[in-house]
């Protein structure tokens, strides 16, 4: 089992206040990530799970045991750090080794020399040995057992610190952004091994992370943490496409949403720049963000009612797909526009474009930055 | 390389090689004298190591030995003499408890000092890393007449403890080792934590081992202090011989039964400082990575 949950937790270093009243309940098996910019409080509250860090007020419960008293180290947690934190003067066996010494030896045993007469010793040495070779297997480290962490790359750090999590069979596994320090092609290829590694494993993962592409990647549901606030805990495609505020829709895609100022008539009815939706809002009468996500817009030949123009400013080519930079002929603002490179490989920096909508989907936000819903289709 | 670059590198190496000349002469000397007799000493002839002629030596004799045992080379009577003088295997010796424990000691409360003072927090941490720095400030010589009466009343001068008791805490050990702490990752003593260490296992199987380099200039600097210290022991120190450490030994030398003999007396001060220069040169290349590594001194 390995079910975490979190009860109003707050937490406040001096007068500044980091976690607000934060509820999560993270079920057995599933991966959670934490995600928000930095500073937001995510990996305070990893460390609070942790038991590193005392929480201000709130409970913490793992398998529904209260853990506010219990120490970090009784937790049964594993956590897995940025930095890997390998102990820099052990070889990777003696790392690997190092949390499983601790939990099965007594004190008796660790001591050196004399601790070998101990007579139940041998036998926990053997289990350890198994322990260790079956987790460098799996992560594909058996190579380099015999090598101090100074002598590995990245990646291969990377691995035996996971290895070292994974050795003592945790109720959950904690990471505090552990692909950061990798270049970009190793990161996406981690992710995909971090999937299946939670597949295999079944176990609970806590994850927090910045970046917004690996909580859609990896998670089975995403928190996404804006200054201590929670401010929305959904599948990564429900966070994706009904964000719940605007902050949320602003932080969560690649690029960014698109922000257009619009506004809603008395009836209801929206429309931003020369553009009508031809949709009502729940909140009638009233300045209104409109989010359009840049794969929703398409540059076009046609001039119509539903178009609107602009300038390329800047043309972002990544090879599947360009993505304009356009400031929009009024000037208020800066907007991206996806375009296939097949139609739109002719569109040069200064052109002047017409812009339309490809789909029907628009996101609405009030001016306090809350989702306004469609009253209609 | 041009020749003028060939210049500019001579002028570097020539300052150098006078800064190196202006050390190395007290050494030189030393070692000089050491070797020769009496007479070539005083009348500072005979080069390196002297004619080495074969004599027979005053002091000797009126020490009371007989004519045929004091008749020998030069070298071989300054160190032979020495020897027979003082006991200065037993000094070493002494020099060694005394820095050894010392060190160690001094290690067992630096670190757990260093560790609490860098990586934990509590009430009033800035207070006590302040009164740190400022200990740092208080001479030795400034306490130790009071240091001395407080051993006095205990009963421990002339003893072992007095002279290793004062030196067990080291500012500057948990100064240095504090600004050496703070740069080890927080993320590895978390790490520690969660894999089930307590504190002081943090401190001896994570810390320590990290720290090695700052902990080997610190140690040359304590092995040094103490190892040539002459006042300390010169104070607590009052009557029994067998307690004399190197520095102290040295002393028997002067003014001997007529006069100053400097052959022996120097053969002894080589025989104390070997021992040292040996270590320092052993040690040398971990000294200055320490010593850069914290940017100490």
């Amino acid at each position: 089992m390995g079910t975490i949950s979190l009860k109003n937790i707050s937490k406040s270093f001096g007068s500044t206040q980091v976690l607000n009243n934060l509820n999560v309940d993270i079920n057995d098996g599933e991966f959670l990530t934490l995600v928000g910019p930095s500073g937001c409080g995510k990996s305070t509250l990893l460390r609070i799970i942790a038991g590193l860090e005392q929480q201000t007020s709130g409970d913490v419960l793992i398998d529904n045991k209260n853990v506010n008293r219990v120490r970090a180290s009784e937790r049964d947690l594993a956590m897995v750090f940025q930095s890997y934190a390998l102990y820099p003067h052990l070889t990777v066996r003696r790392n690997l080794e190092t949390p499983l010494r601790l939990r099965d030896y007594n004190a008796f045993e660790r001591l050196p020399l004399i601790g070998n007469f101990s007579p139940s010793k041998k036998e926990k040495t053997e289990s350890i040995n198994q322990l260790v070779n079956k987790t460098s297997e799996t992560l594909k480290i058996s190579e380099l057992l015999d090598r101090k962490p100074g002598q590995l790359s990245g990646g291969q750090r990377q691995r035996v610190a996971l290895g070292r999590a994974m050795v003592r069979e945790p109720v959950a596994f904690l990471m505090d952004e552990p692909l950061s320090n990798l270049d970009a092609a190793l990161r996406v290829h981690m992710r995909s091994e971090l999937s299946e590694l939670h597949n295999s494993l079944k176990t609970t993962f806590v994850y927090v992370t910045h970046d917004q592409a690996e909580a859609l990647t990896m998670s089975s549901r995403m928190a996404v943490m804006i200054d201590g606030n929670l401010l929305q805990l959904d599948t990564p495609q429900e966070v994706y496409d009904n964000p719940s505020s605007l902050s949320v829709a602003q932080f969560v895609g690649s690029p960014k949403i698109n922000i257009f100022k619009g506004t809603a008539d008395s009836g209801g009815t929206v429309s931003f720049l020369n553009v009508n939706l031809k949709r009502k809002s729940s909140e009638s009468n009233t300045d209104l963000h409109i989010g359009i996500r840049p794969e929703h817009l398409e540059i076009t030949n046609e001039s119509n009612e539903n178009t609107f123009s602009g300038t390329v400013a800047y043309r972002e080519n990544l090879g599947s797909d360009i993505f304009f930079h356009v400031n929009i002929e009024d000037g208020s603002n800066k907007i991206i526009v996806r375009g296939l490179p097949q139609f739109t490989h002719q569109i040069s920096n200064g052109s002047n474009v017409n812009i339309k909508r490809v789909s029907d989907k628009a996101l609405l936000f009030n001016q306090a930055g809350m989702r306004v819903q469609f009253t209609n289709a | 390389m041009e020749a003028k670059q060939y210049i500019g590198e001579g002028w570097k190496h020539a300052i150098l090689i006078i800064g190196a000349i202006v050390v190395m002469l007290p050494f030189y000397m030393m070692v000089s004298m050491s070797l020769k007799s009496q007479q070539e000493i005083q009348s500072i002839s005979g080069g390196l190591i002297g004619a080495q002629e074969t004599q027979t030596f005053p002091v000797c004799v009126k020490t009371g030995y007989s004519e045929e045992t004091c008749t020998m080379k030069p070298y071989q009577y300054n160190y032979w003499f020495a020897f027979e003088k003082a006991p200065i295997p037993r000094y070493l010796m002494n020099g060694v408890i005394v820095t050894l424990s010392i060190f160690i000691i001094q290690v067992l409360v630096a670190l757990p000092c260093a560790y609490a003072l860098a990586k934990l927090r509590f009430y009033g941490r800035e207070f006590v890393f302040s009164m740190v720095l400022f200990c740092l400030l208080i001479p030795v010589h400034g306490i130790a007449l009071p240091l001395y009466v407080m051993l006095a009343q205990a009963g421990l001068v002339d003893t072992y403890s007095a002279l290793i008791l004062p030196w067990t805490i080291s500012v500057f050990g948990i100064f240095l080792m504090r600004q050496f702490f703070m740069t080890v990752p927080d993320e590895l003593i978390d790490a520690a934590r969660m894999d089930g260490m307590g504190e002081y296992a943090i401190v001896w199987k994570v810390m320590l081992p990290t720290a090695i380099p700052a902990l080997l200039a610190f140690a040359i600097f304590s092995v040094v202090a103490h190892w040539n210290d002459y006042f300390w022991p010169r104070m607590v120190i009052t009557g029994n011989r067998d307690l004399f450490t190197p520095p102290l030994g040295i002393r028997e030398f002067r003014g001997g039964i007529d006069s100053d003999e400097f052959g022996p007396m120097m053969a002894s001060i080589v025989t104390v400082t070997v021992p040292l220069i040996v270590a320092f040169i052993i040690a040398q290349k971990r000294f200055i990575e320490g010593i850069t590594l914290t940017g100490m001194k």
